[in-house]
């Protein structure tokens, strides 16, 4: 567990190299609202589950869970096993390829996420899924890092 | 360890930064090598200033369509006012007109009465008899691209697109506001059909020009399909299905729509009869099947499908639910849309290595040629007259809209807008 956490907080961390250089380097970012669960803050804790991130994120084009995303959906089939809390997945993309495809490519995010948590256990009847497609990035820009923000089913 | 993996990435962020630079490149205007000089003479007019002048919206009609060099009025030698007065040698060769219009506009009851005659300059004769345009004072821009779109038709004989519309969607930030707006194909007189917090998308004409389907996220926060009356923007919600309501595309008689749902599992391919609201499955696939497009007989469907692993465009007989996949070149192909005279899908395309752009391709022969130059191109959309199409890019980090003509030859790009302009939708002709 330990181990998972430092890399799931490794990988942020790269991630967030790769958002201070671009927005040192070209001043282009700005960030769309409020950005939260996905700093690298206190990922190495043990007991991870009070800073649970609420988002997982994608490949390009792809809509099966990482190895991470998994890790991440275990712990929330965890906490949400015979709670009777109405949870809402937004699955969302990135501003690449056709903006009505994308829509589709949000729909299957949510949906893997939702199938990954009802074969954990989560009844699906309290699970609701929605696509923004590339409607409501989290971060905008146009390079990878932003691009890598953005394709994500938040968990809600 | 750490370190040298951040100082490494460190190098691939500089690179990708670099990358990433090079979006805002500026739209190309091109026009054709040897574009054909028409000299439009400003109008005589006796009555005070109006709020538009005809012979400029001409004159820019004209440059719009990338074929023409309208020759400014301040080059002119004369102004002539009728075939008497015309000195094709001394007056308009000189300056390389080859086409000549000269026109008056009047006042009389209410009604601005714009007469106009065209001359050809090369062989010295006359080319169109004097003609008349009528209308109100909100229907001067009208005329004058009434008055285009004949005389574009004679030169070319390809009817003209002036007097059609557009439709498009502006977005904008903070607070986020989406407005489904109407336009004159030349940007002006654009207004908002329907303005709202929540996202829009997919806006379509349908065939008879009164109707616009579209997406809409205003009810529950979640896409449903609409149908808006253009005329009375009386709106009615056409499908409130669990997930996906996406992508409505009229059938070439108007009476169905064929669209996108999930209500089943998966984004598959839906037609449904307007009027009765009946629904029909097309497709079933665990993969995406997405963006319907009809064949210009109504017989079938183009739609684009992930089933290959990457998205590429299908097309499904409705008689015998019969598929085949049609685009081959690239590993990006989707929102085919089919041109009027059915030759070529047009879609969003992209090769390995390169920037998405719009492409079309020849359906005899399955040759694809790409059309535009621009960088993250989308959602295009063909001229009624087939000569030409607007779509999707970006300039300056904001979305903006561009035409290209269909042998590639012409790029415009059009005004911006203050928001983020997506999704034209190209109307029909209207008579």
């Amino acid at each position: 567990m330990i181990t998972k956490t430092l890399k799931h907080g490794l990988t942020l961390a790269f991630v967030m190299a790769f958002l201070t250089a671009c927005t040192s380097g070209s001043n282009k970012k700005e960030v769309d609202g409020p950005v939260v669960d996905n700093t690298p803050v206190q990922q190495s804790t043990i007991d991870d589950s009070i800073n649970l991130s609420n988002v997982v994120y994608f490949e390009f084009d792809k809509y099966d869970l990482t190895a991470e995303s998994r890790a991440v959906l275990l712990a929330h089939a965890d906490k949400l096993k015979g709670a009777s809390v109405a949870v809402r997945l937004e699955g969302h993309a990135d501003e690449r390829g056709s903006r009505e495809y994308n829509m589709a490519l949000g729909e299957k995010r949510a949906n893997a996420v939702r199938d990954f948590l009802v074969t954990q256990g989560v009844s699906g009847a309290s699970l609701e899924t929605v696509s923004f497609g590339e409607e409501q990035p989290a971060v905008v820009g146009s390079d990878d890092a932003s691009w890598a923000q953005n394709r994500r089913v938040e968990i809600k | 360890m750490r370190y040298l993996i951040a100082l490494l990435l460190s190098g691939i962020t500089f690179f990708a930064c670099a990358q990433s630079g090079q979006m805002n490149e500026i739209i190309i205007a091109k026009g054709v090598d040897k574009p054909i000089k028409i000299a439009i003479v400003p109008f005589a007019w006796n009555g005070a200033r109006l709020p538009e002048d005809i012979s400029s919206i001409m004159r820019n009609d004209f440059k719009f369509s990338g074929q023409f060099y309208a020759i400014p009025p301040e080059n002119m030698y004369a102004t002539p006012r009728s075939e008497s007065e015309i000195h094709y040698a001394a007056d308009w060769k000189r300056l390389g007109a080859e086409y000549l219009v000269l026109g008056s506009l009047t006042f009389q009851n209410g009604r601005y009465y714009a007469s106009y005659e065209v001359f050809d300059v090369v062989r010295e004769k006359r080319l169109m008899p004097l003609a008349s345009v009528n209308g109100g004072e909100a229907n001067l821009r009208d005329i004058a691209h009434k008055i285009s779109d004949e005389i574009y038709e004679k030169i070319t004989n390809i009817r003209g697109i002036f007097s059609t519309k557009l439709i498009y969607v502006e977005a904008f930030k903070r607070p986020q506001q989406y407005r489904l707006m109407l336009s004159d194909i030349d940007g002006a007189r654009s207004r908002a059909l329907l303005t709202s917090r929540f996202p829009v998308l997919s806006p379509v004409w349908s065939p008879n020009g009164q109707r616009v389907a579209y997406v809409s996220f205003e009810a529950g926060n979640k896409p449903a399909i609409y149908i808006m009356d253009i005329a009375t923007q009386r709106r009615q919600q056409m499908t409130n299905f669990k997930g996906l309501n996406g992508a409505p595309a009229w059938s070439p008689d108007g009476q169905k729509l064929a669209m996108a749902l999930s209500k089943d599992g998966n984004p598959d391919i839906y037609v449904m009869n307007v009027l009765t609201r009946e629904l029909r499955r097309v497709t079933n696939h665990f993969a995406i099947d997405h963006e319907p497009s009809w064949s210009i007989d109504g017989n079938s469907l183009f739609f684009t499908s992930d089933r290959g692993g990457k998205p590429q465009i299908y097309q499904v007989s409705l008689a015998t639910g019969q598929q085949e996949r049609v685009t081959f070149d690239g590993d990006y192909n989707a929102r085919g849309r089919v041109s009027p005279d059915g030759k070529s899908l047009v879609m969003l395309n992209k090769r390995p290595g390169t920037n998405y752009h719009i492409a079309a391709q020849d359906l005899k022969t399955g040759n694809l040629r790409v059309l535009s130059e621009t960088t993250m191109d989308e959602s295009p959309s063909v001229a009624p007259n087939g000569a030409m199409l607007m779509y999707a890019t970006r300039s300056g980090g904001k979305g903006v809209l561009a035409a290209v003509s269909l042998d590639a030859r012409v790029k415009m790009p059009q005004p911006p807008k203050q928001g983020d302009v997506r999704e034209p939708a190209w109307s029909p002709f209207f008579n």
